[in-house]
């Protein structure tokens, strides 16, 4: 086996050393101008709304609020608000879930099957954007409203009863808010799906993966990212969302965005806020979990 | 054995266009078989179309006693290493070569990827992506992944297109080497002529969808049996001529006034306008006027138009009196003298060594480069 000596003489040359110098001020130019803005309008607030989350939740607007480092409004809003805090929870897993399980086949149709409708395709989905996120739930309202076709439909067909009805129930938050986060789970979907290159899964067929096989080991593992990506960006701003449980549901569907608005709205800023920053934290530690185990796990 | 290859009236037809016209093809079992054509000939189109992944529209492919025409590719006995590789990139490179096996329910892979990756020269790299491995590292992961599947034949398709020359010239012999110890049907698909005359025993020279010939490297070489395939493997030069004579085993051809023999089994046709072709280094250049007296072929008052000098031979052109330049090597072994750019000379090579084709052919066919002198004028 001596010419395979050869071989291993044939790999490559370390790479060469990148000058790079003066590459690191040209990074730094083209942060600037986002990082400006980030400082502005997302770390100034945040700290305001922090240093809110501390005051005396005694003050009012009239007559201003005092830093107290008042750590008692979390454990207090915690108490009060734990209810709405795990429904949002609760509510935005189910739609990320509902929402992964109609986008993923969704996406794996336009980007692998859909030849030259893809592009009509796409337009298709990002369609709903046209119109505001207020008209397009207020639109589902009707549509499931108690005299709407879809009750109807349901009753005629005997998966409602007589006295049935969609609106104000959890079912009909979940789905709107399903309907309404569809897209961003979509989009990442589609991008991470349509740049898998097609003879992976040609070469995944060719060594004995029939295709759920291939699917499972090949193309799923390089979608990874586009799931990721597409619960982040449904499960965030579901968590947070109101709309869906005020137009949709009643005060038994509240979210805790509903609470949010309400209590900023009446000038409880403390507990608004101390809210507001429990539900960024939980946020910020599931997402980490989450992203931890999705980057390690190898699903094979 | 009797696992030999067989396509019978293999034809694909895309939207547009024939890829793949009705091909006859038998790769003998356990041979080093080198698909060779330009690109876009349909090499592709066939391998893929033994591997099952892409479907006939007419046709029979058969693998031995089991015909294989319409089974799905994962249920194959062929394995396939692709153009641009195609490893899968989330996987370490143990996990690539061990896909097969695994997807297989072979337990106890371990070793035998241990094997194979030490077959390769990749033993310390099982834990690496990919991405972190050189065009030739990748290469022979491709080989890896696919070889330790112990397929029936294995299809390559040029697997060493994306590597620079030295690189080329090394994993051709090693290829090579792979294949005489493992014994296993390779098919290989190349636009390389040089690629497959070094590694196949048998070629099938492929031009728009057709096979155009067949046979040994030696072979073919010796005997083309179209223009193509005199101008795509090597160099000829085709001269214009007719048939005026057959005697006994020879067939005598008038080129443009003077007679030339050919043993009849080197002619295509045996009548009518013909073309008469001959290799650059089978022609000797002599001086003006000296007579040759061993029966060879002559031409005669050529005038040498360009020399150059490339070490173990030069390369002379010549114009013949009708205007057409010819192409000659001469070794340069120092027991003949050289020729100046014009001076007249004759040409003079054995009969044994020109072939007649048929005259309804482009002389350029196959011609690589736009100014190769190979064709008539
Ligand atoms: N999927 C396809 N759809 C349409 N035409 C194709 C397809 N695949 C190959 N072809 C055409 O068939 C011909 C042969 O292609 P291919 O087999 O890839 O050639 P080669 O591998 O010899 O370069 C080309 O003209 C190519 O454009
Ligand atoms: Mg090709």
């Amino acid at each position: 086996m001596s010419a395979v000596g050869q071989l291993g003489a044939a790999s490559a040359a370390p790479p060469a050393k990148v000058e790079r110098s003066g590459r690191r001020f040209t990074g730094y130019l083209l942060l600037l101008p986002g990082g400006l803005w980030l400082l502005l309008f997302f770390v100034v607030p945040l700290v305001s709304l922090l240093a809110a989350s501390l005051y005396d939740p005694n003050g009012s607007i009239e007559s201003g609020f005092k830093m107290t480092w008042h750590f008692q409004n979390f454990v207090d809003t915690m108490a009060d608000y734990a209810r709405p805090f795990g429904r949002s929870l609760w509510y935005s897993l189910l739609t990320t879930l509902f929402c992964l399980l109609l986008g993923y086949p969704l996406a794996y149709a336009i980007a692998m099957k859909a030849g030259r409708w893809k592009n009509f395709m796409l337009a298709l989905v990002i369609a709903p954007f046209f119109t505001s996120f207020l008209i397009r739930t207020l639109s589902w309202k009707l549509l499931l409203s108690d005299n709407g076709f879809v009750v109807d439909a349901l009753k005629w067909l005997h998966i409602l009863g007589p006295d049935g009805r969609l609106l104000a129930t959890t079912t009909a938050v979940v789905t709107g808010l399903t309907y309404n986060f569809l897209p961003f789970m979509v989009l990442p979907l589609y991008a991470s799906l349509e740049r898998i290159d097609p003879r992976l899964i040609e070469a995944g067929g060719d060594l004995f993966a029939n295709p759920f096989t291939t699917f499972r080991t090949v193309t799923l593992p390089l979608s990874m990212p586009g799931v990721v990506a597409g619960t982040l960006l449904t499960f965030i701003p579901a968590a947070g969302d109101y709309i869906n449980a005020q137009l949709l549901g009643t005060p038994k569907q509240r979210m805790i965005g509903n609470d949010i608005q309400r209590l900023f709205s009446a000038g409880a800023y403390p507990t608004a806020a101390a809210l507001s920053v429990t539900l960024m934290a939980a946020i910020v530690v599931l997402v980490l979990v989450y992203v931890r185990r999705a980057g390690t796990e190898e699903l094979l | 054995m009797s696992s030999d290859l067989v396509l019978n009236g293999i034809s694909k037809q895309f939207s547009g266009q024939r890829a793949v016209d009705n091909l006859d093809l038998t790769v003998p079992s356990g041979s080093f078989f080198a698909l060779l054509g330009p690109s876009g000939c349909g090499k592709t189109t066939t391998l893929r179309m033994i591997a099952g992944l892409e479907e006939p529209t007419t046709g029979t492919i058969r693998l031995g006693e089991q015909e294989i025409t319409g089974l799905r590719p994962y249920k194959r006995p062929v394995n396939t290493v692709f153009q641009n590789y195609a490893l899968f990139p989330h996987l370490d490179i143990f996990e690539n070569v061990a896909f097969g096996l695994k997807r297989r329910g072979v337990k106890d892979f371990k070793p035998k990827v241990e094997e194979m990756l030490g077959l390769v020269e990749l033993s310390t790299y099982g834990k690496r992506r990919p991405s972190q491995l050189s065009g030739g590292q990748q290469q022979r992961v491709a080989l890896a992944r696919a070889l330790i599947n112990r397929p029936q034949v294995l299809l390559l398709d040029e697997p060493l297109g994306a590597l620079d020359l030295k690189l080329r010239r090394q994993m051709q012999l090693e290829l090579k080497r792979i294949q005489t110890e493992v014994g296993i049907t390779f098919v290989h698909v190349t636009h390389d002529q040089e690629e497959a005359m070094t590694m196949a025993d048998t070629i099938a020279v492929m031009n728009g969808g057709v096979i155009e010939q067949m046979g040994s490297p030696a072979e073919l070489y010796d005997l083309p049996a179209t223009t193509f395939v005199a101008n795509f493997l090597g160099q000829s030069n085709l001269i214009r001529a007719t048939i005026i004579g057959q005697a006994e085993e020879n067939i005598t051809v008038d080129v443009h006034g003077r007679k030339v023999t050919v043993p009849l089994p080197r002619c295509r046709v045996t009548e009518g306008d013909v073309w008469m072709g001959i290799r650059p280094e089978k022609v000797f250049i002599a001086a003006a006027g000296t007579e040759q007296s061993n029966g060879s072929n002559q031409l005669r008052g050529a005038v040498v138009t360009d020399v150059s000098y490339v070490g173990v031979s030069t390369q002379y052109l010549v114009k013949l009196p009708w205007d057409q330049e010819l192409t000659i090597f001469e070794q340069n072994t120092g027991a003949r003298g050289t020729f100046g750019v014009g001076e007249t000379v004759d040409l003079h090579w054995l009969p044994t060594h020109t072939f007649v084709l048929d005259a309804d052919q482009d002389a350029h066919a196959g011609v690589e480069h736009i100014d190769d002198p190979g064709g008539a004028g």
